[in-house]
């Protein structure tokens, strides 16, 4: 029931949207009670309101509104990229840009791959019914 | 001696205004304006003025002024008699003129009256024209005019192929009988139109021409290198011309539909040793047979606009 996510300096939140969409971002600032200011690596410095943001679990260690080298430095220093790659919720997106960024070729493969892997699964299946009834 | 005889008018305006009326020059002509003057001078004329230019111009000898009459008699008569053009300086404003002294310059000639042409601008004889061919007057008059059409001499580019679409691309077909098909493209032909084959053997798509608007050009490359596709062109495709129908029968039309139907041996033959070659590379990457030999359909929650081909 608590909350366990809280909007403070150095949380990594996720774009959800905008031009910045699935970006991650880290809260260097807070404006006021709507808006925050926001930076990344590869993006300027901006404001953003809250609602345009979802926060994660993911919390580093910086002072208000560092330099950008410091910032760098402290997400290298944190390993926020292979934490976030690793959490379920960041394989889930990779799985999903997967799946979007297929070519109809690759499509076809993947539905030979399923129906081999179904027929797999299936004869496993009969298999372990048979020993049952048997 | 006067050279120009000038009248001294207030206009409308109340402004002087000089126009000259007539002018003697060396091959004496009367300005254009002046007969302008004279007709107008008989509508302003309320003093009895007219008479006085009238008189005056039957003292200049009658010399035609149009172009076309000058022309007539440039061709009788030595060149020698110009009459003086028109300003070729026109005003903007009073005083005022659009060209400069140097395009002026230009304008007169003066660049090309040199000594050796006497002095003056060199002109060249007319070339005599030929004398026109007898044309006989037509056997069939038609009772209306009828408007001819405009001459249109566009000319239509040759269509500009996607940037997608290279040689060996397989395409999506989205309408005929093989709409769905998977199929390598060849090259486009001279009428825009896409070659593209199945391969036959693969999806029972032969050699044909597809046009670009109705394919989806998928990001997937064939090997195109051991064919040789210069043989295949639009005339290649076109209907086979009709023999001459004797009108017999019933029992003569039915042999000769037997015979239509049959597709020539030589474009079998043709589609083989296509074919040959392509099969070859495509057995080289793996499931690329089965892809091209399965049909592409919309399924649900496909969204097209989305879709990555």
């Amino acid at each position: 029931m608590p909350f366990k996510r809280y909007v403070e300096i150095g949380r990594i939140a996720l774009v959800n949207y905008g031009k910045d969409y699935g970006k991650l971002v880290v809260i260097v600032d807070v404006i006021d009670q709507n808006r925050a200011l926001v930076d990344s690596p590869d993006m300027v410095r901006s404001q953003i309101n809250f609602k345009r943001l979802t926060l994660t679990d993911i919390k580093i260690d910086i002072n208000r509104v560092p330099k950008k080298k410091t910032l760098v430095a402290a997400l290298e220093a944190a390993d926020v990229k292979n934490k976030w790659e690793s959490s379920s919720w960041g394989r889930k997106l990779i799985v999903q840009k997967k799946r979007a960024s297929l070519n109809d070729f690759d499509k076809f493969k993947v539905m030979l791959a399923k129906i081999k892997k179904a027929g797999v699964v299936r004869q496993e299946l009969a298999k372990l019914k048979k020993e049952t009834t048997a | 001696m006067v050279r120009n005889l000038r009248e001294v008018n207030r206009n409308g305006n109340g402004r002087r205004e000089t126009k000259v009326v007539a002018s003697l020059e060396d091959g004496v002509g009367v300005d254009e304006k002046a007969s302008e003057i004279t007709i107008k001078g008989l509508f302003y004329d309320f003093f009895g003025f007219s008479n006085i230019y009238q008189n005056l111009l039957s003292f200049l000898p009658k010399i035609p002024h149009s172009k076309e009459q000058e022309s007539i008699l440039r061709s009788s008569m030595a060149p020698k008699q110009r009459t003086p053009h028109a300003t070729r300086n026109p005003d903007l404003i009073r005083g005022v003129g659009k060209y400069s002294r140097s395009k002026m310059y230009h304008k007169r000639g003066l660049w090309a009256i040199k000594a050796k042409h006497g002095g003056t601008f060199p002109r060249h004889e007319k070339k005599p024209a030929d004398a026109p061919i007898a044309v006989k007057p037509p056997k069939f008059y038609p009772a209306d005019d009828v408007k001819k059409p405009l001459v249109n001499k566009r000319k239509a580019k040759p269509t500009k192929l996607r940037a997608s679409i290279t040689p060996g691309t397989v395409l999506i077909i989205l309408a005929g009988r093989f709409k769905g098909k998977r199929v390598v493209f060849l090259k486009q032909l001279t009428s825009g139109l896409l070659l593209v084959t199945g391969p036959f053997k693969i999806n029972g798509v032969p050699l044909r021409r597809v046009n670009q608007s109705y394919v989806i050009a998928t990001s997937t490359k064939v090997d195109i290198a051991g064919v040789n596709v210069d043989k295949f062109d639009d005339k290649y495709f076109s209907k086979q011309a009709e023999k001459k129908k004797k009108k017999g029968e019933g029992e003569f039309f039915e042999a000769e539909k037997e015979e239509k139907n049959q597709l020539p041996q030589e474009k079998k033959d043709d589609q083989k040793t296509l074919d040959a070659a392509l099969v070859k590379s495509i057995e080289c990457v793996p499931d690329l047979k089965s892809y091209l030999g399965a049909r592409f359909s919309l399924k649900a929650g496909m969204k097209p606009h989305e879709l990555v081909f």
